[in-house]
């Protein structure tokens, strides 16, 4: 090989390799605002880029005397653990008009486990005991609405165990036992209406 | 060599009786002077004492256990772990014994020995160690008829009753009675025994006695037992207080001891629980203008409790009679340790809308463990022998599913309720409910809760409190507790 040709194939490999980085870089530029880094997209994501599920959350009835299943859209968990902290995180918040809300105020979800065998526990802060306003009826919405709502969208839980502040409880106002685990009871449910 | 007075002693009328664990038996005292006095050998064998002449002090010492007594020879004093006593008379010789008073029980062996003595010289008692001793006064209130008398037991315990138009027996639940001398028989009663060698009293009726009526109420302090005995005649309301059936023969009053009570084929419904709810730190509901549920679930208790043993006889214990909190398991334990045939917790509801209103009962609704619990209680029935001879069959079931057998009877008592309760005032919107009440699942009892109105509701609140709607719900609760009566009484085939 000539003096020449030696040249010519040298400036070929770096036209290539110039053109392979500036390839690689423009790629990256045109692929990086549809898959951007996470951190820059949370503040910017509207809800509706999240995906979303519509689950059955519980509240109490307008006129107060029983529950009613109400169709809310709830963030896409990953995994059921994760799908029941998000339909509890959105159980505890303020009920839809002109549903009435069944946990106190203030209540906030300390942990939520499911075991192999069903069994899900749901760990919530103090004040769904202290804040609670008592009363038999109170007391059954309140307990049921937790129950129906992690029972009726996660097809893995069988029976829900409340718990506070992480211990086993006795009532959360002295009326229903929270000893043992609850099944799913729709016999307070009344309607079944509503999307959000 | 000690040298005391000497003195001729004569027998007291009767002897102290020593109760223990280890039973009872006589102590033998003297009396000299219009003292009594103890003999100090029969003392040092009954505690274990040793006792030796101490002449350097002018006594004998007297030790237990490292511990001493220096009791002087010629003073009416003693000297116990170096603190002096007195004594109502020094130490007395007669024949070849030393005698000392027997205050010295009290006074100077108590401080030093391990476990409680209680000399009770009025009944005649030396009480050694942790007893039950209940002090039993008996005393007639009118003469009549008809006749009212009145025993009252403190402190309180528990007490079980037979009845008849010949006697009426009442049991302490004691190890021991020390019975105030009983008063001098009046109007339709003959006789009224406390001895001390049974923990019963018994009184003896006149023939023109009717059938007594019996019944009981607990404080804090003392149970006191209520007995009121008519003149025989036939103007018995027997839609409400029908009479006991017959009783099998009882022996005699003057026998030497009582039968076992609880095993009289008396009437199915005895004793029965009233639970206030709430109490203490714990208001329950509280009502728009601050009414508090745990004050009006005590005063519709309290109501309840009057009527139910004024018009049926029938012995009512409340879990709570003042403005203290009771937990779940100490309210079933009071219900189970009464041995009682019903249970009903009273409340007041609360709802998340102030227009929710009227009265709901609950009864127990069991989980799978508790089903579980329900289907195995025949499976699990022991036989054990009981101290008096024989056996007796013990059903074995978790403490806190104990309601599990009884759910069937809890739910005519619960269905009783809702239709008397109707007929009284407005029913709530699920006037019959069968849901899991913590304080039901411990009851070993027929048992259901009423929540007797919302006070979240500024009507109910306010009518609550009217002695007007309050009675009509005493009354309501009555004609249920009637009716469940007769049922627990009708055959079984019913």
């Amino acid at each position: 090989m000539s003096r020449k040709h030696w040249l010519q194939a040298a400036a070929a490999v770096a036209v290539i390799v110039i053109a392979a980085v500036g390839v690689s870089q423009l790629l990256e530029r045109m692929v990086a605002p549809a898959a951007p880094p996470q951190s820059a997209a949370a503040p910017a994501a509207p809800a509706a880029s999240v995906p979303h599920i519509i689950a059955t959350l519980y509240y109490g009835t307008a006129d107060g005397q029983a529950l009613a299943a109400v169709k809310r859209e709830v963030p896409l968990g990953d995994g059921p653990r994760a799908q029941g902290r998000q339909i509890l995180e959105s159980e505890l918040e303020a009920a839809p008009a002109p549903y009435l809300s069944l946990i106190p105020a203030g209540t906030m979800l300390l942990a939520f486990y499911i075991t192999d065998r069903g069994d899900a526990f749901v760990d919530l802060s103090p004040e769904v005991s202290t804040m609670h306003p008592g009363g038999s009826t109170n007391e059954l919405l309140t307990v049921y609405a937790i129950v129906n709502t992690v029972t009726a969208n996660l097809q893995s839980v069988e029976r829900v165990q409340i718990l506070i502040n992480g211990k086993q409880a006795d009532t959360l106002a002295g009326h229903v036992d929270l000893r043992r685990p609850f099944e799913r009871d729709t016999s307070l449910v009344r309607e079944a209406k509503g999307t959000q | 060599m000690l040298v005391v007075p000497h003195a001729q002693g004569t027998a007291p009328p009767s002897p102290l009786t020593l109760i223990s664990r280890d039973g009872r038996r006589p102590v033998p005292t003297t009396l000299v002077n219009g003292q009594e006095f103890i003999a100090l050998d029969d003392l040092a064998s009954l505690f274990q004492l040793a006792v030796r002449d101490d002449a350097l002090a002018g006594g004998v010492t007297v030790s237990y256990k490292g511990r001493t007594i220096v009791a002087s020879a010629d003073q009416p004093m003693a000297s116990v772990n170096g603190r002096v006593v007195t004594l109502p008379a020094a130490m007395t010789r007669v024949g070849r014994r030393l005698f000392v008073p027997v205050d010295f029980i009290a006074r100077a062996v108590a401080p030093i020995y391990d476990t409680p003595i209680d000399l009770r010289r009025a009944s005649r008692l030396l009480i050694v160690g942790n007893i039950r001793v209940a002090r039993v006064t008996t005393r007639i209130d009118a003469v009549g008829p008809p006749t009212r008398a009145t025993i009252e037991v403190t402190p309180a315990l528990l007490v079980s009753q037979a009845a008849d138009a010949g006697r009426v027996l009442v049991r302490v639940e004691a190890d021991v009675i020390d019975p105030a001398p009983p008063p001098a028989p009046a109007g339709l009663i003959d006789q009224i025994q406390t001895g001390t060698q049974t923990t019963t009293v018994a009184i003896a009726l006149n023939a023109r006695a009717g059938t007594p009526r019996v019944s009981t109420t607990t404080t804090t302090e003392s149970t006191r037992v209520t007995i009121e005995v008519p003149l025989a005649a036939p103007s018995q309301d027997t839609s409400t207080a029908p009479p006991p059936p017959a009783l099998p023969a009882l022996p005699a009053p003057t026998g030497p001891a009582p039968p076992a009570l609880p095993a009289l084929s008396g009437p199915k419904l005895q004793t029965m629980v009233i639970d206030p709810g709430h109490g203490g730190d714990d208001n329950g509901v509280r009502g728009p203008k601050g009414t508090l549920e745990k004050q009006v679930a005590l005063e519709v208790a309290r109501k309840l409790k009057t009527l139910i043993e004024t018009r049926l006889g029938v012995r009512v214990v409340m879990t709570r009679d003042e403005d203290r909190s009771v937990s779940p398991d100490e309210r079933d334990a009071i219900a189970n340790n009464s041995k009682a045939d019903l249970f009903l917790s009273l409340h007041a509801n609360g709802a998340p809308s102030a227009d929710v209103k009227g009265t709901e009962v609950y009864y127990l609704r069991l989980d799978r463990a508790g089903e579980e619990a329900r289907r195995s209680t025949a499976a699990t029935e022991l036989v054990l022998p009981v101290i008096s001879g024989g056996t007796r069959p013990i059903d074995v079931i978790p403490w806190d599913l104990a309601q599990a057998a009884h759910v069937d009877a809890s739910s005519r008592f619960a269905s009783m309720l809702e239709e008397e309760l109707e007929k009284r005032g407005p029913m709530g919107p699920r006037p019959l409910q069968q849901a899991p009440m913590r304080v039901l699942s411990g009851a070993n009892m027929p048992a259901a809760l009423v929540e007797i109105g919302y006070l979240t509701s500024a009507d109910q609140e306010r009518s609550i409190q009217s002695a007007d709607v309050q009675g009509g719900l005493v009354q309501g609760i009555y004609d249920a507790i009637v009716r469940f009566r007769a049922f627990l009484e009708s055959p079984p085939s019913q």
